[in-house]
C-alpha cells in the first residue's frame, strides 16, 4: 500500500509524486486533502490532493520542502512506500455552474487549485486562471491549469516569467476591466490568500480561500486547526479547509502557524544532520 | 502464608493488599507505568480475602459481567492461566480494564468486605491486572476454540474500548469482524488519550494482537463518514450489520476570549501529541508539543488529571488543576486526583477562567479567572459553582489546557442516513441493545452516552455483540 510509483522534482525544493492509493482515488473530491506519515516514528502532516486517477487507483502530491516530512518525503524514491496514508479528508469544493470563476493560485498553492479548477471547467464554468510564484522556477503545473482552463494568466513577483507583478495585481486589473466575476477562488500563502481578498472585498465578488492550519488528526477530534471565521472559532479538518475568504481571520492564521517554528527547526537540523529515507537523492549525498 | 492466617485462631483479618508503584518524585519525571503491578505473593494474599459469597454483588457491579468469585478462586488455587480464561469469556481486554477501570465505583463498591462499613473491599480490578498480565508473559500460544465460521460478517467503526470488546465477543462466535480506525494505530481512546504511565501502550497492541490472531480483521487510515459511509458498509460491501464506537472526540472549549492563542491546548490534542505521536521523545520522535513551564489545566476529570500529569512529565516546573468547585466535587477517579496530588500537581479551586491573555506575539501569558463559590447542588447532585460579583485575579501561564469534556464527533452520524440524534449529537441507541434507530445499526461507547469511562463502553460492546448474536440467531 502507499507506494511511490512515480517522482519527480518540479521546482527548487518543489516535488511531484504519485502513489497508489486506490480507496483514496476513488472517493476524493477536490479541495479535499489527506495525511501521512513517511515512518514510524513520523509525525502526521496534511496535504492537498494535487490530482487522481480513480482508474488507475492513484493519487498525486505536490508538496515543497520546508519542515521534517516534506524533506524527508523529497528523499523518498520510487518503490517506497509511504508509512500511512489518510483520507479523503475535509470538505470537498461546492462545485457548480457559477458563471465565470477566477482561481488565484500562488506557489505551492497552484497545486491544490488544479483539482478545483478542474472541477469548476468540467462543471461548465468559464475559467479563469491566474497563477504566479515569487520567480520562474518556482512556477508549478502552468501546462496543467492551461489545459482546464479558458484564459490562463501567469505572473512572476521579478518579471522572471509572464508579468511582472502579483497575482492580486492581475486580478485587480481584471475588475478594472469590468470583466464579469462570478466567484474567486485563492490558494496559496496566507498573505497572498489575504491580500485577494483585500481585492475582492472592495469590489465585493464572493471568493473562497483554502486553509492550511496545523494538523494533528484531521477528522474533528484535536482542534489544532483552531481557524476563526466570522469571529467564530472552527476547525480547518473538519469543517474546512474552504472557507470564505471575507470571514477568516489571517492574522492569527499566520500566527498560529509559527506556533512550532522552534521545535520544527530542531527537528529539521536533526534530519540534516542524521539522514534518513533513501539516500540517493539525499541532498548532499550521493 | 494464607495457611498461617487460616489456622490462627483469633483469625486477625488481612488488610488489603497495597500495588506497588513508582516513587512519586522521581514518577513524575517519565512516562513509565505508575502502578508496578501485585507480585505472585501479593496477588494470592489479596485473593485469599475473597469470601467467594454465594450471591456475588460484585458481579452486578461489573459492567460486562466478569465471574469475578470464580476467576478469584482460581487465583487460590493457583490456576492463573485458568483464571486468565475465566476473565477473557467475558472481558476481551483483561490487561486494560484492570488498570483504568474504576472499580471503587463499580465491582469494589459492591464487595460484602467493604459494605459491613468495617473493612476494605477486595482489590479485584488489581487481581484483574495481575492475572491477566501474567497469562499474558506465562500463557503464550494458547488459543480457545473457535466455532465454524456462521457466515455473517459485522463492521466496526472506531477501534476503541467499545468496538474492540464488540469485536471480540462475536469473533468467539464464528462472526467475522472488520474493525474500520480513522487513525494510523488502534485502540482509540486508548491509545490517543490514556497516557503510557497509566496504560502503556504495547499493552494495548498485545491486545489487539490477540483478537487479530482470533481473526479479527482491521484496517487502519480509515474514516469512515469520508472514505466511504455506513450505507456503503451495508449496501456496496454487503456486511449484515455494522457498530458504530467512534467516542466523544470533539473537543470542547471554554468560548472565552483569547481561547485560540498559541499555547493554548484542547486536552485531546495535548494529549494526542504526547501519547499518540509519541512527542515525549520528540526529537527522536518528528512530532513537537508545548513543553510548558507554567501550565494551567481548566477542568477536574481523569483527562484533566492525566493532561496535568503529562505536562509535568514533559518537565513543567508548575502544574496547576483550575477548577469551578471544590475536592470534593472533582470528578476525577480518587486514585487519579491522589496520585495528581501526590506528584506536585497543584489544585486552583473554587476557580473559573473568563479569558486567556495573551502577548502581541500571540502567546498565553496568563488567564484571567473568576472566584466561585458554591450555591444549590444541580441537576448532577453536585453543588453549582456561583461566580462571585467582581473577584477577578490573574494567574501566569505559558501554557493553558482545556479539558473540560468532549462531544459527539459528528463525521459518522451525520453522513449516515436517517439515523436519529440527540441534541447534543449522540447516537440516539438502546442502552440494552445498542440498536439504532436503523435496522442493522448498532451504536454504543460515548458516541451514545457522551464522555464517560471505557469499561462503560466496553459494557455497551459487549451487550450490542449479544444483542447482534440474537438478531442472528446465534446463542
Amino acid at each position: 500500500m502507499f507506494e511511490i510509483l512515480e517522482k519527480e522534482r518540479i521546482g527548487p525544493g518543489v516535488n511531484r509524486a504519485v502513489i497508489s492509493a486506490p480507496a483514496i482515488a476513488q472517493a476524493h473530491r477536490p479541495g479535499q486533502f489527506i495525511i501521512l506519515r513517511t515512518h514510524e516514528k513520523g509525525e502526521r502532516i496534511p496535504l492537498t490532493v494535487a490530482d487522481k486517477d480513480a482508474e488507475k487507483g492513484t493519487i498525486t502530491l505536490v508538496w515543497q520542502e520546508v519542515g521534517v516530512t516534506t524533506y524527508y518525503l523529497g528523499t523518498m524514491c520510487v518503490g517506497e512506500r509511504l508509512q500511512d496514508l489518510c483520507g479523503p479528508l475535509g470538505k470537498p469544493t461546492h462545485i457548480e455552474n457559477f458563471g465565470t470563476v477566477v482561481g488565484v493560485g500562488g506557489g505551492i498553492g497552484v497545486a491544490p487549485l488544479y483539482p478545483i479548477t478542474k472541477g469548476m471547467y468540467e462543471a461548465g464554468n468559464h475559467v479563469i486562471s491566474i497563477i504566479g510564484a515569487r520567480t520562474k522556477d518556482l512556477l508549478i503545473m502552468t501546462e496543467d491549469i492551461k489545459k482546464v482552463s479558458h484564459e490562463t494568466l501567469i505572473a512572476t513577483d521579478d518579471g522572471s516569467f509572464g508579468i511582472h507583478g502579483f497575482v492580486t495585481q492581475v486580478l485587480q486589473s481584471l475588475i478594472d476591466k469590468g470583466v464579469k466575476i462570478d466567484l474567486v477562488v485563492a490558494i496559496g500563502p496566507v498573505p497572498m490568500m489575504k491580500a485577494t481578498v483585500n481585492v475582492t472585498k472592495k469590489a465585493n465578488l464572493p471568493t473562497v480561500v483554502s486553509l492550511n492550519p496545523i494538523m494533528v488528526d484531521g477528522t474533528g477530534m484535536c482542534g489544532a486547526c483552531r481557524v476563526e471565521v466570522g469571529g467564530k472559532t472552527m476547525f480547518g479538518c473538519v469543517d474546512g479547509p474552504e472557507f470564505d475568504g471575507f470571514q477568516v481571520d489571517f492574522d492569527l492564521l499566520t500566527k498560529r502557524l509559527a506556533m512550532y517554528k522552534g521545535p520544527e527547526l530542531v527537528a529539521l537540523n536533526r534530519f540534516r544532520e542524521t539522514p534518513r529515507g533513501c539516500q540517493c537523492t539525499f541532498p548532499g549525498g550521493a | 502464608m494464607t495457611d498461617e492466617v487460616k489456622t490462627d485462631a483469633k483469625k486477625p483479618k488481612i488488610p488489603r493488599q497495597k500495588m506497588p508503584e513508582q516513587d512519586p518524585i522521581e514518577r513524575a519525571h517519565n512516562f513509565y507505568e505508575v502502578a508496578l503491578g501485585y507480585d505472585n505473593d501479593l496477588a494470592l494474599l489479596e485473593a485469599s480475602r475473597c469470601l467467594n459469597c454465594k450471591k456475588p454483588y460484585c458481579k452486578t457491579g461489573c459492567p460486562v459481567e466478569v465471574d469475578i468469585p470464580d476467576f478469584i478462586a482460581m487465583v487460590k488455587a493457583g490456576d492463573i492461566l485458568g483464571a486468565s480464561w475465566k476473565l477473557k469469556e467475558k472481558n476481551s481486554l483483561p490487561r486494560i480494564a484492570g488498570r483504568v477501570c474504576p472499580q471503587e465505583t463499580q465491582c469494589e463498591s459492591k464487595c460484602v468486605l467493604g459494605k459491613k462499613g468495617k473493612g476494605e473491599p477486595c482489590a479485584i480490578g488489581r487481581l484483574e491486572r495481575y492475572v491477566a498480565d501474567w497469562a499474558a508473559v506465562h500463557g503464550e500460544g494458547k488459543m480457545p476454540e473457535l466455532p465454524k465460521p456462521t457466515g455473517f460478517k459485522v463492521a466496526v467503526v472506531g477501534s476503541g474500548p467499545a468496538g474492540l470488546t464488540l469485536a471480540g465477543a462475536l469473533i468467539k462466535k464464528g462472526v467475522a469482524v472488520t474493525v474500520f480506525e480513522a487513525l494510523h494505530e488502534l485502540g482509540g481512546v486508548l491509545v490517543y488519550g490514556i497516557p503510557e504511565f497509566r496504560l502503556p501502550k504495547e499493552i494495548v497492541r498485545q491486545e489487539v494482537d490477540e483478537l487479530r490472531r482470533l481473526g479479527v480483521e482491521f484496517k487502519t487510515n480509515w474514516v469512515v463518514g469520508r472514505i466511504e459511509t455506513v450505507d456503503d458498509l451495508l449496501e456496496k460491501r454487503k456486511f449484515d450489520a455494522v457498530f458504530i464506537g467512534t467516542g466523544a472526540g470533539a473537543p470542547l472549549f471554554l468560548k472565552i476570549p483569547g481561547e485560540n492563542l498559541n499555547g493554548v491546548y484542547s486536552a485531546n490534542e495535548f494529549l494526542t501529541r504526547a501519547n499518540l505521536m509519541k512527542a515525549y521523545l520528540f526529537p527522536e520522535t518528528d512530532t513537537p508539543t508545548a513543553k510548558g513551564k507554567k501550565v494551567i489545566v481548566f477542568g477536574g476529570g481523569n483527562v484533566a488529571m492525566d493532561s496535568a500529569r503529562t505536562a509535568l512529565r514533559l518537565g513543567a516546573e508548575e502544574v496547576t488543576i483550575v477548577y469551578r468547585r471544590t475536592m470534593e466535587e472533582l470528578p476525577a477517579r480518587a486514585e487519579e486526583v491522589h496520585h495528581a496530588v501526590e506528584e506536585g500537581v497543584k489544585f486552583k479551586l473554587l476557580t473559573a477562567p473568563v479569558e486567556i491573555l495573551g502577548n502581541e506575539g500571540g502567546w498565553a501569558v496568563g488567564v484571567r479567572c473568576q472566584q466561585m463559590t458554591l450555591g444549590e447542588p444541580d441537576a448532577s447532585g453536585r453543588r453549582r459553582p456561583v461566580p462571585v460579583e467582581g473577584a477577578y485575579f490573574d494567574l501566569e501561564c505559558d501554557t493553558a489546557i482545556v479539558a473540560i469534556g468532549n462531544a459527539a464527533n459528528p463525521l459518522v452520524p451525520t453522513t449516515t442516513k436517517n439515523l436519529e440524534t440527540n441534541k447534543w449529537g449522540n447516537i440516539v441507541a438502546d442502552l440494552e441493545t445498542g440498536k439504532t434507530s436503523r435496522d442493522r445499526i448498532w451504536a454504543g461507547g460515548d458516541i451514545v452516552t457522551g464522555a464517560a469511562t471505557v469499561i462503560l463502553a466496553m459494557g455497551a460492546g459487549r451487550k450490542a455483540a449479544l444483542s447482534m448474536l440474537q438478531t442472528f440467531g446465534i446463542s
